[in-house]
């Protein structure tokens, strides 16, 4: 017989949770209102999440660092700290996306906020764990709805992203079972500062070492299929291609993010023991992952389908940042990502803006090169900030991808990584060629003449976003600073 | 006024983002207007310089990013101080001449941002605020080329952007390796080139960073075998646009080898002088028969561009002050004489809209004054005496003699092959009979052109006869510079040359 247990709100810890009680509560909330009066707009809704994630917001900020509660389930590091607000910021940008000027069906019904919440929900319980069960647990709770929230998008190519999206992740998890198995067998624990000290003890035990490695092998290859590395990528372009523009946009950040944390803890932990054929296989990886992208991106005929290539090669950047083991490097991905993201959304929301509801530019695509054609001439303000999106994201400076190409090619050269540096300068110099063919396109060509093909789909709402996202892209240099000695001080203060 | 320089870089940009609400019918006269406000900004610039200093002046230091050693670092000494006037004189007169009729509130709107980037360029010493500016330059110049340019144009102007755009990312490269390097000695982040200066390194690293540096720099000037990118752009791109590239964005990279790799590298500099010259006669003697077999005027120019950008090589690399002083003097002359044929050629293709020799013969006839001008930009160009390319040309073979004789005469002879292409790219176009029926009622050049055109003129002749004015603050600070060579290199040879080389200039003096 076990005996009795008894656990005091002391050791629970539950301040730790909040931030995801908000979000499931929230998610909850949206459905009893829905329950109650079933025929708000859909801009009451989209108020009532920016208000949640605000609250979660907060919650997040007063979370103590180097917390764990729960049963030791919950580890508030600085990465998680940090990520949270990342993941949080980029949904606060992304809702407003739905008040377009056209209507699309998912953003009125109110189970499409409820999983949304349910969805960030799960990534928080993602990157606060050091747990692999619960890490488990929050990546499918996550991925299953982000599924539905593809194929809400009613169109044949949504439901063709969602199932490819949910099949692929399917055998993520897969191989995520195995891997940890793998390592649980080996170890006898699924808690990750556990794990650490056994295979520090145990590393040199003939055979084990084998076992080990190939766990984290199986790992990698389930975080390759969700931050979309060679050659598990496959299915980015047309997931990206069938989910609704800023949806992909989200995909492209807020997913990938998520996982990068998850990797970070755990190959962190294999790179400090000195494993090197991981470091090899991941920098490998990263390199394949950049440089195929890029060139896979040259040939798209699509912007939606260029920019999910060009997703994939920056996920390559940042991956190859994870290989060094610096705190730099590890410092480095957060502050790419978050300059990434608002240039990125951007992007993907000027990509919205200009998507007919029905009818498709071409049969094919949605947004060819073509529709672009003389947008200087339809509407310039559009045009230009198109441009400035797709330098940044070339990395010309002083826009802000630039900042952190930089921060991220400076932490390679400190750890000796030069020959990676130079790979990394001349995949931004193929990069450059795709974007500058939009620029191209946008500046230097015709106008089509039919230019009912051409929609425009723009609201307050989206201005306002697109206008934040111009903003922090243009002055990255001036916050660049501030970003920095947070994000170090935040990663100085984790447990890797 | 001791912030000039910060308004020198950013009066054209606020200029530019104010220039959206101007009617299109004023864009002209406002983009003259602010060119001219700055052109005498520089000049102030000019009167308030200390000529007999050596020291960098006018210096601003502003921290941005405090924690990885980067900040807002701009001042100017005798070296950049010139290039700045003359890129201010450039767009100047560039916009006064400029003959572009559709869309001219973007073209205009597009100079005075490239503008901004030229004078960021040359007044950075922050390593990364320079090449936030060197990046940034290139985005008007692919507009430019891109919107106005020929039917090539698209392909031209990607080409252009590629071409540099790839150098400087490894160029970046070695950028964050020096600043590491400067870490690890310093334990503190610092990309301020002045910091750099007092950093001593091994031969080995200066030699791959001294490479790093090179394909940015070899790219832009551009060197041979990098040229191939110039021709088209230069063939694609519209008056204005060759103007401001071969007056100014080609010596940014001359500059780059000036202010960087030499006091940076010197052991590495000391050492490729041989390989660079040989290039660098390379590019002087196969650029100058290329461009003898051109039948396009305008392609001729661009080949003369990079024969004459390598005489300016040859001349940086002599390390000893005519050299060096010759170089940056070659620079400002090539930028005013070949913008002053470019804007030639341009003119006389807004008449007939072509550009091919073949098309014209005894010019002279119908359009004197025309061909005047053209005739002086012409000597100027092959290096008369009593002209401005004279004196750059001279210092610059004199100052290499002194390191090898025979590379010496090389250059020299070539220069000769200068003279034999432009004479008959002369004689093919203005002399004889006018033997074309639509050259006869060809019209001289008119109250416009002759304004922009005869200042430049003015001053091919004024520093052609008397150049102590420009040349002596280069003097000071080159031979600045060279002391600061001798105290920074490693092995005791190359400190042997340059001390030798510093002792014969001083004897001169």
């Amino acid at each position: 017989m076990l005996g009795q247990i008894s656990i005091t709100m002391q050791e629970l810890n539950l301040p730790t949770l909040i931030p995801m009680l908000i979000a499931v509560c929230g998610g909850l909330l949206i459905l009893i209102i829905d329950l109650i009066k079933n025929d708000l707009h859909k801009s009451f809704y989209v108020m009532m999440m920016i208000l949640i994630l605000f609250v979660d917001f907060g919650s997040v900020l007063s979370l103590v660092v180097n917390d764990r509660g729960f049963f030791d389930l919950i580890l508030v590091d600085g990465i998680a700290i940090v990520t949270q607000l990342l993941i949080l910021v980029t949904s606060m940008l992304f809702i407003p996306l739905a008040l377009t000027s056209k209507r699309f069906h998912e953003f009125s019904y109110p189970e499409f906020f409820a999983l949304f919440l349910f969805m960030i929900a799960g990534f928080q319980f993602m990157v606060t764990s050091d747990n692999l069960i619960l890490i488990f647990v929050g990546l499918e709770t996550a991925s299953l709805s982000l599924y539905t929230l593809i194929a809400m998008h009613n169109r044949s190519n949504s439901y063709e992203a969602a199932v490819k999206y949910f099949t692929m992740g399917a055998v993520a998890a897969g191989f995520f079972a195995m891997g940890s198995a793998l390592i649980y067998a080996t170890t006898g624990s699924i808690e990750l500062y556990a794990i650490k000290d056994v295979i520090g003890d145990r590393l040199n035990e003939p055979g084990l070492s084998a076992v080990i490695i190939a766990g984290g092998v199986l790992l990698l290859i389930s975080f390759a299929f969700k931050i979309s590395l060679f050659p598990f990528h496959t299915w980015v372009p047309d997931v990206y291609e069938g989910a609704p523009a800023p949806l992909a946009g989200y995909m492209s950040i807020v997913p990938k993010i998520a996982t990068f944390v998850v990797a970070l803890r755990i190959f962190g932990t294999y790179i400090d023991l000195g494993i090197e054929p991981i470091r090899v296989i991941i920098l490998v990886l990263a390199v394949l992952t950049m440089t195929l992208a890029n060139i896979m991106a040259l040939v798209q005929e699509d912007v939606k389908r260029m920019l999910a290539y060009s997703s994939i090669a920056h996920a390559g950047f940042v991956m190859s940042a994870l290989a060094l083991g610096t705190t730099k490097g590890d410092v480095s991905i957060f502050v790419y990502y978050t300059l990434f993201m608002f240039t990125n959304l951007g992007a993907f929301t000027m990509l919205w803006i200009s998507r007919h509801k029905k009818r498709r530019y071409s049969l094919r695509f949605d947004h060819p090169y073509e529709k672009f054609a003389g947008l200087i001439k339809v509407i310039p303000m559009g045009a230009v900030v198109m441009a400035l999106f797709m330098l940044s994201l070339a990395g010309v400076p002083p826009f802000s991808v630039f900042w952190g190409k930089l921060y991220i090619m400076s932490a390679a050269v400190d750890k000796g990584y030069i020959w990676l540096a130079v790979i990394m300068g001349l995949n931004s110099a193929i990069a450059a060629y795709y974007y500058l063919k939009l620029i191209v396109y946008m500046f230097l060509k015709e106008p089509n003449k039919d230019m009912n093909t051409v929609y425009y789909n723009i609201s307050k709402p989206l201005m306002v976003i697109i206008g934040i996202a111009v903003i922090v892209t243009v002055t990255s240099v001036f916050f660049f600073q501030q970003l920095l000695s947070y994000i170090t001080y935040m990663i100085d203060y984790s447990v890797l | 006024m001791d912030n000039i320089l910060s308004v020198l870089i950013f009066f054209p940009a606020i200029a530019g983002l104010l220039g959206f609400v101007i009617d299109k019918n004023s864009i002209r006269a406002y983009g003259i207007s602010v060119a001219a406000v700055e052109f005498a900004l520089s000049l102030f610039l000019w009167a308030t310089f200390d000529g007999t200093s050596a020291a960098m002046q006018f210096v601003e230091l502003i921290p941005i990013v405090p924690d990885f050693g980067i900040s807002y670092y701009v001042a100017v000494d005798g070296i950049s101080l010139f290039l700045v006037i003359m890129a201010t004189l450039m767009t100047l007169i560039g916009i006064i001449s400029m003959s572009v009729k559709n869309e001219i509130k973007n073209m205009v709107i597009t100079l005075l941002f490239l503008e901004m980037t030229m004078v960021g360029v040359f007044v950075s010493l922050d390593v990364i605020v320079f090449y936030l500016f060197w990046e940034l330059s290139l985005v008007p110049m692919l507009y430019i080329i891109g919107a106005w340019g020929g039917p090539l144009r698209v392909y031209a102007a990607i080409k252009f952007f590629l071409y540099t755009f790839t150098g400087s990312l490894i160029m970046l490269v070695g950028i964050l390796f020096l600043a590491f390097t400067y870490y690890d000695i310093v334990g503190v982040w610092s990309f301020a080139l002045t910091d750099w200066y007092q950093l001593k390194m091994g031969v080995n690293v200066q030699l791959w960073l001294f490479a790093a540096f090179f394909i940015g720099f070899a790219i832009k000037v551009p060197m041979f075998p990098f040229h191939t990118w110039l021709p088209y752009a230069h063939g694609q791109a519209p008056t204005i646009g060759s103007v401001i590239l071969a007056a100014v964005l080609l010596k940014m990279g001359t500059y780059g080898f000036v202010r960087f790799s030499l006091p940076l590298f010197p052991d590495a500099s000391v050492i490729m002088i041989v390989p660079i010259a040989v290039i660098a006669i390379i590019m002087i003697i196969y650029t100058a028969m290329v461009a003898y077999a051109q039948e396009d005027i305008k392609q001729v120019i661009a080949y003369s561009s990079v024969s004459h950008m390598g005489i300016i090589m040859l001349g940086a690399f002599a390390m000893n002050t005519q050299g060096i002083s010759g170089s940056i003097f070659q620079m400002l002359a090539h930028g005013i004489v070949s913008g002053a044929m470019f804007m030639l050629v341009g003119m006389i293709y807004d008449r007939r809209h072509t550009k091919l020799m073949s098309e014209f013969g005894g010019l002279a006839l119908v359009m004197p004054r025309y061909a005047m001008i053209f005739g002086i930009m012409l000597m100027a160009s092959v290096g008369l005496p009593l002209t401005i390319g004279f004196v750059g040309e001279f210092l610059v073979l004199i100052g290499f003699y002194k390191v090898s004789p025979i590379l010496t005469i090389l250059a020299g002879a070539s220069i000769i092959v200068g003279a034999v292409y432009m004479l008959s790219l002369f004689k093919k176009t203005f002399f004889g009979e006018v033997t074309n029926e639509e050259n006869k009622k060809l019209l001289d050049i008119d109250a416009r052109e002759t304004f922009s055109l005869v200042p430049l003129v003015l001053i091919v002749v004024w520093l052609g006869v008397y150049p102590t004015p420009i040349l002596k603050p280069i003097d000071v600070s080159v031979s600045s510079m060279l002391e600061l060579m001798e105290a920074k290199a490693v092995k005791p040879k190359t400190k042997e040359l340059i001390a030798s080389m510093r002792s014969e200039d001083k004897e001169e003096n």
